[in-house]
């Protein structure tokens, strides 16, 4: 699970090649409790660093998804629509949100590794 | 079948009742109308095509149905109803009464202003009530409820703004406020700042006035505060708002603590909106109708919305444009002339308890809460220390170790016949629970609310968490599954072969 | 005093339980200048017959509409209401009930309120409807931000025929969200709204019938809207049209923003009213205000819960605020369950047939013109002369002879002669000769 970075607004970013991938982390799925409903952005997409992405709710609260980094949006988890629930059983893994061709993959390299997130997040708490 | 099952699954006087939808008997009908006769219609072509698809019932099974219906609610009616900030006092019948004369309840609010005066004659008597409780100079009577009464005050303060040329981008709420402040601001093109409470529960006077500069255009206050406590710095507050140029708004939710005894305009208030179906009784309705005057202080009064009652020449008359002494209103909120049949109710109030009454409502509401804070202090954990005002805030901490949540504790109180308090509100403690009791309990309702709840604290520590973690048992439904609820929401009824095809999707 | 729950000895003893010597004591944290020292200049407390003699007084200088004939609309609407109705709402369980937080002890709240909204959705031919708003007027504000954000455009373009106070509060609304509103001018010659829309249109609001009662057939406007990318909000101030009138879903509409009093409620002078709001499906996490949804309990029964709600905070933190009107969307919904499909109809026909015959009265009228070619039970008629005088003699005279376009639209010269009237199945053969000839007389 090394290969994750986080940003402080609880995404995590995965790249796959010369795309990233975006979800939310363990932690802020755990805080949010049962998701209920997604809203993805359109493919295509561009955004910059702190845009919003996505909207994530739950029965508690919904919430923003940000941009971790500039580029464009190239796919989207429409699993999602149906199953909002893996974003809970699986939130780094399957239940992923977004991809974003990142316009500067060195962005990437400016992110949270795992454990400078976790001390983060046990600090938020 | 097992103890407690019956064959309809209804429980006595727990009747389970279908939705009127799947009672249809079609040609059946609750009201007979007069035949429309021949008519040449002038719809031009817009007739409707298709069924509306209703059902057809008689006038019995309609009001069986409504009063199997109200079977299922708690009601202030039938018992304590202890939900902190939100005034669950009894409800007066003479106000209904009143309310339906057909005097008032039969006034179109179109009527020429010549054949409604007596209508606009309470009005006037009731801002006259208001003004002169809140020592407050001007009140804006049209906004529906106190969220809307919150969006009043705010854009008038933001109007005064602009008048002022001044463009400033701040309010700053405490984290205790009530809960629908930030929403209001953020409508007025204000982003919120929230500033943290000290210690004792109190907005930290030394972070607020390191905050507040030219850019703030409010500070909003709830005082009482939602964690049933008086700003005991409110002047410095004052003080240092106005300081800073900018505009005092208080929350009135909490009216009802200090109505009669101290004046928001005496505090360096300069907005405040009340809360009629708090402070003055008028009935919650289940969700609304609600009325949130909105008190304001004498440099924003020109810019109160529409309409305007003013007293001419002729008698009372309603300024409708903005025009005139009118010309910097900020506009109209609401049709008409706001909610004036939950005026009439909270006039009655009024005048039935007069101004010593009102006094004397404030200081039971009080002495109450003291009670029950004093009667179970020591048995649950109080988040800051009293006297309280109308209500007291605990939290969970009493609960730690016993895997029962404040919620928990909550549902189990429904079995016991008590409505829960307001739970996980304010949010500055963790797993709160805030206690009003209101100046309408006898002292025998209070000792029994404290007998349960301390007998409830001490099976929680106990250790009978299944108790509390299936709890209610005994209600109208057991837990609802709010997940399911939200993942995959069915909204309305549908009839059954669309649900099917709907299923099938 | 009768409403309140303690004896003197009673406070005795709570003071002595809570360690305090008086009640002072426990006021201490309030800033001793803040004090009041002596009583405000308020009456002191009265008995029931005291405060119903008072308050009878001030209603007995008001003309009720029940007795006189009543040709008042324009947004309120006086039927009949039946007695049962009145008796639902008064029920301490329904009256005295809050917002249902606690969802296994207000069940009855929760199941009539999912009834509500399967009703409005049904008569406006839409899919869902939230659980009410404060009025028509609060309903078509929020209409206005809610295709704002579907549409993720920023203009919305308003009809003229739109009722003032539902342009005058979506103005309000708006008034600080940058430049967003086209209002067209109220006027009773066509308009063209379809060529009003363009790349950064949100949405078309119009009102059906109209203010001034016409009736139009919305499907061609609706088409025009979605070509462009935008959505059709339709207003509807007298929602028993729809019992007769082609409803807005199935001319195309995305939003139905209406005002309920007519079905249920009271005239009030103004308020408590009731906002409705119905959408498509595909818009529902858009759509504002409290929503009831079915689910299960945990021994499988159905019951029902709000719903959505983290939606609707999230909306409102940015965008909206709304609340709803509970015991008004009760109203509504058991007199909605009293017609049923048949007495809906029939009460949409009665009213209809009653404004024709009234039409038919007033077209005769020497120096009267009945200015619309369709309308449901309610239009405009032209005066020779200013129609707010008129208005004002026939009240002195005990006739509430219907509306001036004035005092809706003032300064509009075109409208200054004209009146809005409005016959329901309350108005008698009787009250029609009354208005047709006073008219004679003050024309």
């Amino acid at each position: 699970m090394n290969d994750l970075k986080y940003t402080r607004e609880h995404e995590w970013v995965r790249m796959e090649g010369d795309v990233a991938v975006i979800g939310i982390s363990a932690f802020a799925q755990e805080a949010l409790g049962d998701v209920v409903f997604v809203e993805l952005p359109e493919i295509g997409k561009s955004l910059k660093a702190g845009d919003q992405a996505a909207v994530v709710e739950s029965v508690k609260a919904a919430s923003e998804v940000y941009a971790p980094l500039a580029g464009e949006v190239v796919g989207v988890n429409e699993a999602l629509n149906d199953d909002p629930s893996t974003v809970n059983s699986d939130p780094t893994g399957k239940g992923w949100f977004l991809k974003m061709k990142p316009s500067n993959p060195a962005d990437f390299e400016a992110l949270m590794d795992e454990a400078d997130y976790r001390k983060f997040a046990e600090e938020q708490g | 079948m097992a103890e407690g099952e019956t064959i309809t699954g209804n429980r006595a006087l727990q009747i389970e009742e279908p939705l009127l939808f799947e009672m249809d008997a079609p040609g059946q009908c609750g009201v007979d109308l007069p035949d429309s006769g021949p008519f040449e219609d002038r719809l031009g072509g817009l007739e409707r095509r298709n069924p509306v698809g209703l059902p057809g019932l008689s006038e019995p099974r309609v009001i069986r149905h409504f009063t199997r219906l109200s079977q299922k609610n708690y009601a202030i009616d039938a018992g304590i109803f202890p939900l902190g900030s939100c005034t669950m006092k009894h409800n007066p019948r003479l106000n209904e009464r009143l309310a339906r004369l057909p005097g008032f309840a039969q006034l179109h609010p179109m009527q020429p202003e010549s054949t409604v005066q007596g209508a606009l004659a309470l009005i006037d008597t009731l801002a006259d009530w208001l003004r002169t409780l809140t020592g407050m100079p001007a009140v804006a009577m049209s906004p529906a409820a106190g969220a809307h009464g919150e969006l009043c005050g705010t854009m008038v303060i933001r109007a005064a703004l602009d008048a002022r040329g001044e463009k400033r981008s701040t309010v700053l709420v405490p984290d205790s406020a009530h809960g629908t402040n930030p929403a209001t601001a953020a409508m007025c093109g204000y982003a919120v700042e929230p500033i943290p409470s000290n210690a004792r529960g109190r907005v930290d006077l030394a972070l607020l006035k390191e905050r507040l500069d030219d850019d703030v255009a409010a500070f909003m206050l709830t005082n009482p505060s939602t964690c049933g406590l008086f700003e005991d710095e409110i002047l410095e507050q004052a003080e240092a708002v106005h300081a800073a140029g900018a505009y005092f708004y208080c929350d009135g939710a909490n009216f009802n603590a200090i109505a009669g005894r101290v004046r928001p305009g005496d505090l360096g208030i300069d907005c405040m909106h009340l809360n009629l179906h708090k402070t003055f009784s008028t009935p919650h309705g289940g969700g609304g109708p609600g009325s949130g005057p909105v008190m304001l202080s004498e440099a924003l009064a020109p810019f109160a919305p529409l309409p305007w009652l003013v007293h001419g020449a002729e008698g009372l008359r309603l300024v409708e444009r903005a025009e005139g002494e009118a010309a910097r209103a900020i506009g109209r909120l609401k049709s008409f002339h706001g909610q004036f049949g939950m005026f009439v109710r909270a006039l009655a109030y009024m005048m039935s308890h007069g101004g010593d009454g009102i006094r004397q409502a404030s200081e039971d509401a009080v002495l109450s809460a003291n009670y029950v804070l004093a009667g179970l202090e020591d048995v649950m954990s109080l988040s800051y220390p009293g006297p309280c005002m109308h209500e007291m805030l605990f939290d969970d901490r009493f609960l730690k170790g016993t895997g029962i949540a404040t919620l928990d504790f909550a549902k189990a109180m429904i079995d016991e016949g008590l409505h829960p308090m307001t739970v996980y509100f304010p949010l500055v403690v963790h797993g709160a629970m805030l206690i009003e009791p209101t100046e309408s309990e006898s002292r025998q309702s209070l000792d029994v609310f404290i007998r349960v709840m301390r007998a409830l604290a001490e099976r929680a520590k106990g250790g009978d968490t299944a108790w509390f973690t299936g709890a209610p048992r005994l209600a109208p439904r057991r837990r609802l599954d709010e997940t399911t609820a939200a993942r995959q929401p069915v909204l309305r009824w549908l009839p059954e072969e669309a649900s099917a095809e709907k299923a099938a999707e | 005093m009768r409403y309140l729950g303690l004896t003197d000895a009673d406070r005795r003893a709570m003071l002595a339980a809570c360690g305090a010597a008086d009640i002072d004591a426990l006021y201490r944290d309030v800033p001793k200048s803040a004090v009041l020292a002596d009583p405000l200049d308020l009456p002191l407390h009265a008995g029931e017959m005291e405060v119903e003699r008072a308050l009878a007084a001030l209603a007995a200088c008001n003309l009720s509409a029940a007795d006189a004939p009543c040709f008042l609309g324009a947004g309120a609407y006086r039927h009949h209401v039946p007695a049962a109705v009145d008796y639902i709402i008064q029920r301490g369980e329904f009256l005295t009930a809050y917002t249902p937080y606690q969802p296994e002890i207000a069940q009855g709240t929760l199941q009539y309120l999912f009834e509500f909204q399967t009703q409005v959705a049904l008569i406006c031919g839409m899919e869902i409807a939230s659980a009410s708003h404060y009025d028509g007027a609060t309903a078509c504000a929020e209409a206005a931000l809610m295709a704002r954000r579907i549409a993720k455009r920023s203009r919305v373009v308003v009809s003229g025929g739109v009722h003032p106070h539902y342009r005058g509060v979506t103005e309000t609304y708006f008034r600080w969200l940058g430049d967003g509103l086209d209002l067209l001018p109220p006027s009773l010659g066509d308009e063209d709204l379809a060529a009003c829309i363009d790349g950064d249109t949100a949405a078309v609001m119009v009102q059906n019938p109209d203010v001034f009662g016409r009736l139009r057939d919305l499907a061609p406007l609706a088409e025009a809207c979605h070509e462009a990318g935008a959505l059709l909000i339709v207003a509807v101030a007298e929602p028993v049209s729809l019992g007769l009138v082609r409803p807005p879903g199935e001319m195309g509409a995305d939003i139905v923003a209406a005002e309920g009093q007519p079905v249920g409620n009271g005239l009030n002078f103004g308020g408590p009213y009731l906002g409705l709001m119905a959408t498509r499906q595909r818009f529902v996490r858009q759509l504002p205000g409290r929503i009831a949804g079915q689910t299960i309990d945990a021994d499988g029964r159905r019951g029902w819960v709000l719903t959505l709600s983290a939606r609707e905070q999230h909306i409102r933190r940015e965008k909206a605020a709304s609340t709803n009107s509970g015991l008004c969307a009760l109203a509504f919904c058991v007199h909605m369950a009293l017609l049923g499909e048949e007495g809906f109809r029939a009460l949409a026909r009665l009213n209809h047939a009653r404004a024709v015959a009234l039409a038919d009265a007033l077209a005769a009228v020497d120096g009267v013109t009945v200015e619309n070619d369709t309308f449901f039970n309610e239009f405009t008629i032209r005066l020779p002369g200013p129609a707010a005088p008129v208005a004002d003699a026939m009240a002195e005279r005990g006739i509430l002879g219907g509306v001036p376009a004035s005092r809706l639209f003032p300064g509009v010269e075109d409208l200054a002669d004209c009146l809005v009237v409005c016959a329901t199945e309350t108005v008698s053969d009787d009250d029609i000769a009354a208005l047709t000839a006073a008219l004679k007389e003050f024309v």
